[in-house]
């Protein structure tokens, strides 16, 4: 691999991957916004300013839920929901964009540019810069407006201009261009990127901001169920709700963690977006990872029922994990995620997130498996309302008939 | 000396800066490059850049995104480009032929095989935009281990001590990029683009080439005051778009027109 310096030392390096591949004009800006954060990483006040937001506008610690029918029904392990879907905006991605939020207005940034593939990052952006008086532009593929269109609603709702993105597959991937085209444009904008992907700092910077869902359900395993789960699921889009749980039990060796990606609709490239088994290292949007591309290095299209896992690379730190053995990734398909959402509705009293039901899906197939005093943690990263219609949709069922 | 420097060093005692067009292969058609690019020369293009379609090339704005998306439908495969390439120099092509494309497709093709069939085939240089030169120190040893120069890039972005140190990595020349922005044609230059380039040639011994949004006679001559050549890519890939049916003849008169501007006065 000559092309890849693969320096485990160098930071922003997670074994060979990562690394920041970005065009010259935006090489200065990803400079300031590293040395940025490295100050604020430093500074207990930016971290008690984010801690005091978590509390008293996001509604954090977020609960840990006995998911005690469903575990009863399976008939194996015990089921753990960590419900990010409670807070504020309804996913986990509002812990990102609050502590970007404030890393920007530190950096007298007055300008905010996302990307959004389910809407959800684009959401807890919105809602951010309304908090904190910025301005907001965010890119949204128009196959994703179309299939996300509360989130659309509700974006603009917040004072957000949202840009629909017609180039390429006109999902995540397009959108996440088109934002750094912006910023290529406006350097003096502050681009908030909505997973653990890109250019470093990003990978780092998203996850630490996302680590707050593991050391606490780590925490409340311990106090509520007196140990630590055997297993964690989390699904992968980027990656950012996954790295976020998985970083507290790293050091667990008892701790199995398993990724679940997008299994679509079938196994050729084009019809799903799992990178493992499908995909190969590559650069894409200035990462070093595993990325679903044909033998050219042309980048694949992928599908999912649902638009946050909808993309070709995963974040660098997870090619990592999986390389290294210390979580395994397999893919949950577009019928099992259905499956997942309805059982989880009816079991449980929560409609999950299309995105999470893939992890939820994960757990039906392995809790039976195993044996009633082990325990599965799940992520749910967040709520179902804004799926409501793709699932009637896909169940055949009209709304507004 | 190589192809690249031996251009210079003959503009520079013509008295004329260099024009350089991107060409982006396999646009408007498969294997169009073969027939544009001696017109061209003959036209009075200097050097060439030669784009290589990748599926999402995020420094490109809106004109040259259409050209790579239609190159990959008309099925260009970085292979062909290089095999044209070779009939190119087979055919007498002098001009210095630097490949420009997006890291990924270069990566996954092997370098080091790529190294060898671009140098095999007659290319002068690589210029890989999403490259820096903090992720490029093993591509550019083993660019220059093969006779070839990987261009850096300088932008209205970069700091002082930075523009200095890419200087001395420069091999070629230095692709300066004219704007904060993606490429695209623009009405008129930067208006700072004097003091910029004033700032690069302070710092480098390398050829400044100036690229993004040159799109006239005026534009290039104005870039000939300042630095050693001109590139023109999405002005040029329009005027091919009007005419599909005589890409050739659109592109030719495309270029004479600007050919004028290279006079350093
Ligand atoms: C609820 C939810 N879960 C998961 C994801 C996937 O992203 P990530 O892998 O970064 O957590 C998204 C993305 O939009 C999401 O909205």
């Amino acid at each position: 691999m000559t092309a890849i310096e693969t320096d485990v030392a160098r930071p922003g390096r997670f074994g060979p991957y990562g690394g920041s591949y970005v065009p010259e004009t935006l090489v200065p800006a990803v400079a300031a916004l590293r040395d940025a954060y490295a100050a604020a990483q430093r500074d207990p006040a930016f971290w008690d300013a984010l801690h005091q937001l978590h509390q008293r506008y996001t509604g954090r610690p977020t609960a840990l839920s006995h998911a005690a029918r469903l575990s009863r029904e399976l008939g194996g392990a015990q089921i753990y929901l960590k419900r990010e879907d409670l807070a504020h905006t309804g996913a986990h991605k509002i812990n990102n964009a609050l502590g970007q939020g404030l890393l920007a207005q530190r950096m007298g940034r007055r300008r905010i540019i996302a990307e959004t593939g389910a809407g959800q990052h684009g959401v807890a952006t919105a809602t951010v810069c309304a908090l904190l008086g910025l301005e907001c532009v965010v890119y949204m593929g128009v196959d994703d407006m179309a299939r996300q269109a509360p989130n659309v609603f509700r974006m603009r709702l917040l004072g957000a201009d949202v840009r629909g993105v017609t180039s390429g597959s006109r999902t995540l991937k397009d959108a996440i261009n088109e934002a750094m085209r912006d910023w290529v444009t406006n350097p003096d904008s502050y681009y908030l990127l909505g997973s653990a992907l890109g250019p470093h700092p990003y990978p780092t910077m998203v996850r630490d901001f996302q680590s707050v869902i593991g050391h606490e359900a780590r925490e409340q395993m311990l106090r509520l169920v007196g140990r630590l789960p055997d297993l964690v699921i989390a699904c992968v889009g980027g990656g950012s709700n996954a790295i976020g749980m998985f970083h507290a039990f790293l050091d667990d060796q008892s701790v199995a963690l398993r990724g679940v990606e997008a299994g679509g609709r079938g196994q050729t490239l084009g019809e799903h977006a799992a990178r493992f088994s499908g995909g190969r290292p590559g650069v894409l949007q200035g990462t070093y990872t595993y990325v679903l591309q044909d033998g050219d290095g042309q980048i694949g299209l992928t599908h999912s029922v649902s638009a946050g896992l909808d993309y070709a690379a995963v974040g660098p730190e997870h090619a990592a994990l999986h390389d290294r053995g210390r979580a395994q990734y397999t893919a949950a398909d577009d019928a099992a995620a259905l499956v997942a959402f309805q059982r989880l509705a009816r079991t449980e009293g929560i409609l999950p997130a299309l995105e999470s039901a893939h992890a939820v899906a994960e757990a039906i197939r392995l809790a039976p498996s195993m044996a009633p005093d082990q325990s599965i943690l799940i992520n749910l990263s967040g709520r179902g309302d804004k799926d409501i219609f793709t699932i009637a949709d896909l169940l055949g069922v009209t709304l507004n008939g | 000396m190589g192809r690249i420097a031996d251009t210079f060093a003959r503009l520079r005692a013509e008295g004329r800066a260099a024009l350089m067009p991107y060409l982006m292969s396999g646009y408007p058609t498969r294997g169009a490059l073969l027939d544009l690019v001696p017109a061209l020369e003959a036209a009075g293009a200097d050097l060439f850049e030669i784009g290589i379609p990748f599926s999402d090339p995020l420094a490109d704005g809106a004109t040259i995104q259409r050209a790579a998306e239609r190159a990959l439908a008309n099925g260009q495969r970085l292979p062909d480009t290089i095999a044209e390439i070779a009939r190119l120099r087979a055919a007498g092509v002098r001009a210095p032929l630097v490949l420009m494309g997006y890291v990924n497709p270069f990566l996954q093709y092997g370098i080091d095989r790529l190294l060898a069939d671009v140098a095999a085939a007659g290319i002068d240089g690589l210029i890989i935009p999403d490259l820096p030169p903090e992720e490029a120190g093993e591509i550019q040893r083993a660019c220059a281990a093969h006779g070839l120069d990987l261009i850096m890039f300088v932008a209205p972005t970069t700091p002082d001590e930075r523009i200095s140190e890419i200087a001395a990595l420069a091999s070629g020349f230095i692709y300066c990029v004219s704007l904060t922005g993606v490429t695209g044609a623009r009405r008129s230059l930067w208006s700072g683009l004097p003091e910029f380039l004033g700032r690069v040639r302070a710092r480098s011994s390398v050829p400044l080439v100036v690229g993004f949004g040159i799109s006239t006679a005026g534009h290039v001559a104005e870039v000939a005051r300042h630095a050693d050549g001109a590139i023109v890519a999405s002005a040029l890939i329009s005027a091919i778009d009007q005419s599909p049916d005589d890409a050739v003849a659109a592109a030719v008169a495309f270029v004479r027109g600007l050919a004028p501007g290279t006079a350093v006065v």
